[in-house]
């Protein structure tokens, strides 16, 4: 029997600016499954950030139902979101996101600190081929290098889900394919459920499904019968 | 309107909460700047009017009995203008409805017109014209509540005098209006009295003489040649030297008081200019490096660097604008709070209070220099930005390993604590300087809170210690030892003993100084000379015991001989030995041994003064006794000299320390919330960024509260070293030959001091913390840096 992940059910987010209403989502009604790499895609504003970070536990949803697993997301309070994220998510960002002010480890560190059954961070780290870089500040690393430390903090806490907000969006096509690689790997040995968001259409060729999103509501679902291994992606 | 300008508007509008915590600051300096100038020239002014247009003296000189006749030749000396004799004396005084007596300083009131110097400016009523008259001046009448037409008796060199109150007057001679042996003013138990002249000298059998003489200087007169020549003069008849306004009793406290507040008004405006200047600099800095990619998008624009640079400029200029006009409001209130503490210490009959407009314009302008000064850098920042460069997100701050991360990691720190510390390391100067702000807070504090400490030791030493008589019974003219017997007679008196006060010069080298040598028996119990560490010394028999303050005026130590010329007695010189010195808080201290003092002079033993412990159940029997004695000129009782002293300290230090601690909080949230907004600006990412990696608000804020707050404990000990160290700078400026005010520093002092920097500081970040609180985590993180 295939387990879902997340589950919602006419999920809907208005932004309401007193004059002007923007519908981000539109009833959305979607099952994400454990063990899968799934790639949400499309254009910007077509909602796909905004069900990342409802699914993510950093925003509410205006109407509609969203589950993680058993737990009903929707209407948690900010202390149980803060635990759900601290125990459940990893968060991927386009601009990294690191602690300048702390060198590699320190970063991954920040979340084995606090996570209940972590790997080392040094482990983590040598997940993405970062070994060698152990002490280095954000400062003295390339942009494809500190996105690797940003992925090694989100599965550092052994999260069941990774959610990647256009993790190359920032990076050229050599260093992305690179980080691509990465999530793949993660995917492959934890078994993370990972959620990418992009609006190149290039990656979708790496996930086992693909769901297009437009103007807030899915505009269809694909499976992928033969997946394409990153390095032989380009854009 | 510019769209440039809108942007200016804007940002003020954006910045305001920071913007007006920095024009506090300002504020308080330019509030300073305008209290010390605006009420040194008010004193100034007050006193340069009152004193011309009441003809006060430039010289005054006491005599014993020197005839009328010799007033001409006075006058011929070169550079005397006018001369101004009269009788006066002290006077015990019986007032209605009251047992305990008070003491009255009786002035001559010449036949027909006011007198040529010192005029009084009447208040009320006339001036005494008949013999049973008596003009009284407005503080004695206005503490004992008495209207013009009401009576008192006067004990008037041993006759029982009734008087009638004719008028109320003031005088230049008595701004500050002290009795013999008062700490402080104390109007309700000495006044001062006018009565006619010819029922004075009849009283003092002074008739055709004088014994006080007041002289005014024309504008090329060498003061010291008229000291000299008028010496010379009245040497024959008793004269006990002349003296100048420096040491006339009420213009040195004036001058002491107005040599404080230049003092004030010099040292205190730069500091607070410096921390405005520091934090503008912060603040803009910060805006600068937030604006990176507007000041690009303008220069793509073809706005130059000049216009960019002076928009960023004209930012601070704004916050200046705030900070001067709160400032000039809070500086005028002030100035006027400061008026009415004065009105009730000095008896002026005006108060000239104008704080001339160039000194608005003074603080105004440099409040704005400094500003403009501390926005410089940010504002060259900008200018020198490459529009290419700019448009592109900064590069992180870069980090670099230190010896110290060595040591963090070997006390395996939590990451939120290392990433306040790295904070701290990587921008030292900006934690240097914030820490120093912190630290001038603190030390504000004890630079007025160290004055309890420091009057409690002097009480402690000069009442509990020192003068540990009940009263001090004065007699107009030296008596014979036997006295004392009578004296121990009266109701009351449970213990007397003897004391002389001799007024001498000394003199050593090119130094001479007139002081008043006091003497006492051996093993003297109630008046004592008490070192700080609390010992009793006697003054050794065949010399003088010196403070040490005096000794160190007149370039003397232990072992040196002082050549001491008597003005009273036999006024003969005699060079005698420094056998001793002593520390002392009050007073230019010179002491003898009495028997040594009584030999020297060849005579039998002689008091000035009967120093009494009393009953307290039976003082009021000793009042009424009292009032019959006939060589009696006055009672001082300690008891309410200590009263009065402690009434002015404390209303006195409150309101110093209460615009201290004002002060000082001002500072700390200046700085305190400036840091924690920078902070917040700089980290929102990494706090935002926390918060999704799972951590509480409440840890996330401890990133924030941490670096504040540790810099805010750092800050302590430096403010401790700078508040003692004003501490010790004030202790040693009011010092004076009328007193000195110990340093003494307690745990206390420091320990409420960080308290109340500590509370203020934490006040300030949590009031940014509740920016944490409300932060949009998706909107940080969406957001390019």
């Amino acid at each position: 029997m295939v387990q879902f992940v997340f589950r919602t059910e006419g999920l809907t987010k208005v932004y309401d600016s007193g004059e002007v209403q923007v519908r981000a989502l539109d009833g959305v009604d979607l099952e994400l499954y454990a063990g899968e790499l799934a790639v949400l895609l499309g254009a910007s504003g077509s909602g796909k950030s905004t069900l990342l970070n409802i699914l993510g536990g950093l925003d509410h949803a205006t109407s509609g139902r969203v589950w993680f697993r058993d737990l009903d997301l929707t209407d948690l309070g900010d202390r149980a979101l803060t635990r759900y994220r601290r125990d459940h998510v990893g968060f991927v960002f386009q601009f990294y996101n690191l602690v300048p002010s702390l060198s590699a480890r320190e970063n991954v560190q920040l979340v084995t600190d606090v996570a209940a059954d972590p790997m080392d961070a040094a482990e983590a780290l040598e997940m993405v081929g970062l070994a060698h870089r152990l002490d280095h500040f954000p400062a003295e690393m390339s942009g494809g290098e500190q996105q690797r430390v940003a992925i090694a903090r989100a599965i550092a806490k052994r999260p069941e889900v990774l959610l990647c907000d256009e993790p190359t969006g920032a990076l050229d096509s050599k260093t992305g394919v690179a980080v691509l690689e990465v999530l793949n790997t993660i995917n492959d040995t934890l078994g993370t459920s990972t959620i990418v968001i992009t609006h190149n259409a290039g990656i979708q060729a790496m996930a086992h499904r693909v769901i297009r999103f437009a103007d807030g509501r899915i505009g269809g679902v694909s499976e992928n019968a033969r997946r394409v291994a990153p390095h032989e992606i380009s854009w | 309107m510019q769209a440039l300008d809108k942007k200016l508007l804007r940002d003020f509008q954006r910045l305001w909460v920071q913007g007006v915590a920095i024009a506090a600051v300002l504020a308080c300096g330019v509030a300073i700047l305008l209290t010390g100038i605006g009420m040194f020239t008010a004193l100034s002014d007050t006193r340069a009017a009152y004193y011309e247009r009441n003809r006060f003296a430039d010289l005054f000189v006491d005599v014993r009995r020197a005839p009328d006749t010799i007033l001409p030749a006075i006058l011929s000396i070169d550079g005397v203008a006018a001369v101004a004799p009269r009788v006066q004396g002290l006077a015990v005084l019986d007032l209605p409805g009251r047992v305990e007596m008070a003491t009255g300083q009786i002035l001559g009131w010449p036949e027909g017109d006011e007198p040529a110097l010192n005029a009084p400016l009447l208040r009320s009523g006339t001036y005494p014209a008949r013999a049973g008259d008596v003009m009284v001046n407005a503080a004695f009448a206005e503490a004992n509540g008495y209207e013009i037409g009401d009576g008192f008796a006067a004990n008037i060199n041993g006759q029982r005098r009734e008087l009638t109150i004719t008028g109320t007057a003031l005088t230049p001679e008595f701004v500050y209006t002290i009795g013999p042996g008062a700490l402080m003013p104390d109007n309700a138990n000495f006044g001062i009295l006018w009565m006619t002249e010819a029922a004075l000298a009849a009283a003092f059998d002074m008739e055709g003489a004088f014994n006080h003489l007041a002289l005014s200087l024309a504008l090329d007169a060498v003061e010291q040649d008229v000291t000299e020549a008028v010496d010379l003069l009245l040497d024959p008849y008793g004269g006990l030297g002349a003296y100048g306004r420096d040491r006339q009793v009420s213009d040195a406290f004036l001058s002491a008081e107005i040599d404080q507040l230049a003092a004030m008004a010099r040292v205190t405006p730069p500091v607070f200019f410096a921390i405005a200047a520091f934090l503008v600099s912060m603040v803009m800095s910060r805006i600068v490096t937030l604006d990176r990619a507007e000041i690009g998008l303008l220069k793509a624009l073809g706005y130059s660097d000049v216009e960019i640079s002076i928009h960023y400029l004209l930012l601070a200029a704004m916050i200046a604008v705030v900070g001067v006009g709160m400032g000039w409001a809070l500086g005028t209130l002030l100035a006027r709070t400061m008026a009415w503490q004065y009105a009730r210490f000095f008896d002026f009959p005006y108060l000239l209070f104008r704080v001339p407009p160039w000194v608005y314009a003074v603080s105004g302008l440099a409040a704005l220099v400094t500003t403009m000064a501390g926005a410089l850098r940010a504002a060259l920042m900008a200018a020198r930005l490459a529009p290419a460069v700019a448009m592109q997100p900064p590069a992180p701050p870069l980090f670099r390993r230190t010896i110290l991360d060595v040591a963090m990691a070997a006390l395996r720190l939590r990451q939120t604590t290392i990433m306040i510390l790295r904070s701290l390391i990587r921008w030292p100067l900006r934690a240097l300087f914030t820490a120093l702000g912190l630290g001038a807070a603190t030390a504000s504090i004890i630079s007025a809170g160290f004055m309890w400490d420091s009057l409690d030791r002097v009480i402690d030493q000069t009442f509990d210690q020192s003068m540990r008589q009940d009263a001090m019974i004065l007699f107009t003219e030296d008596v014979p030892l036997s006295t004392l017997a009578t004296i121990a007679r009266l109701p009351g008196i449970l213990q007397v003993e003897p004391q002389q006060m001799h007024a001498v010069i000394l003199r050593h080298g090119l130094h001479e100084k007139r002081v008043a040598l006091e003497a006492r028996p051996r093993d003297a119990d109630l008046s004592r000379v008490i070192t700080p560490d609390g010992r009793a010394v006697d003054a050794p028999p065949g010399g003088l015991m010196l403070s040490h303050r005096l000794a160190r005026q007149m370039d003397l130590g232990p072992g040196d001989t002082v050549s001491v010329e008597f003005l009273s007695g036999r006024r003969e010189t005699h060079d005698l030995v420094v056998t001793a010195l002593v520390e002392l808080h009050l007073g230019l201290g010179a002491y003898a041994d009495m028997d040594f003092l009584d030999r020297l002079e060849r005579r039998d033993a002689r008091v000035s003064v009967a120093n009494v412990l009393l009953d307290p159940i039976r003082t009021d029997d000793l009042h009424l006794a009292l009032r019959d004695i006939p060589a009696l000129s006055g009672l001082i009782l300690i008891s309410d000299n200590r009263r009065s002293f402690e009434a002015t300290i404390d209303a006195n230090i409150s309101v110093v320390n209460g615009i201290y601690a004002a002060i000082a909080i001002c500072i700390t949230i200046g700085v305190a919330y400036n840091a924690a907004r920078i902070q917040l600006s700089e980290r929102a990412r990494e706090l935002a960024s926390l918060r999704i990696l799972g951590f509480s608000r409440g840890e996330v804020s401890g990133v924030l509260v941490g670096e504040t707050m540790l810099l805010a404990i750092l800050a302590q000990p430096p403010g401790w070293l700078m508040g003692a160290g004003i501490a010790r700078a004030l202790s040693n400026s009011f010092s004076s030959d009328l007193y000195a005010i110990p340093l003494v520093l307690t745990p206390s002092t420091f320990a409420t001091a960080s308290l109340i920097v500590l509370a203020a500081s934490f006040v300030s970040v949590m009031l940014v913390r509740r920016r944490v609180d409300r932060m949009d985590l998706v909107a940080v993180m969406k957001t390019r840096e």
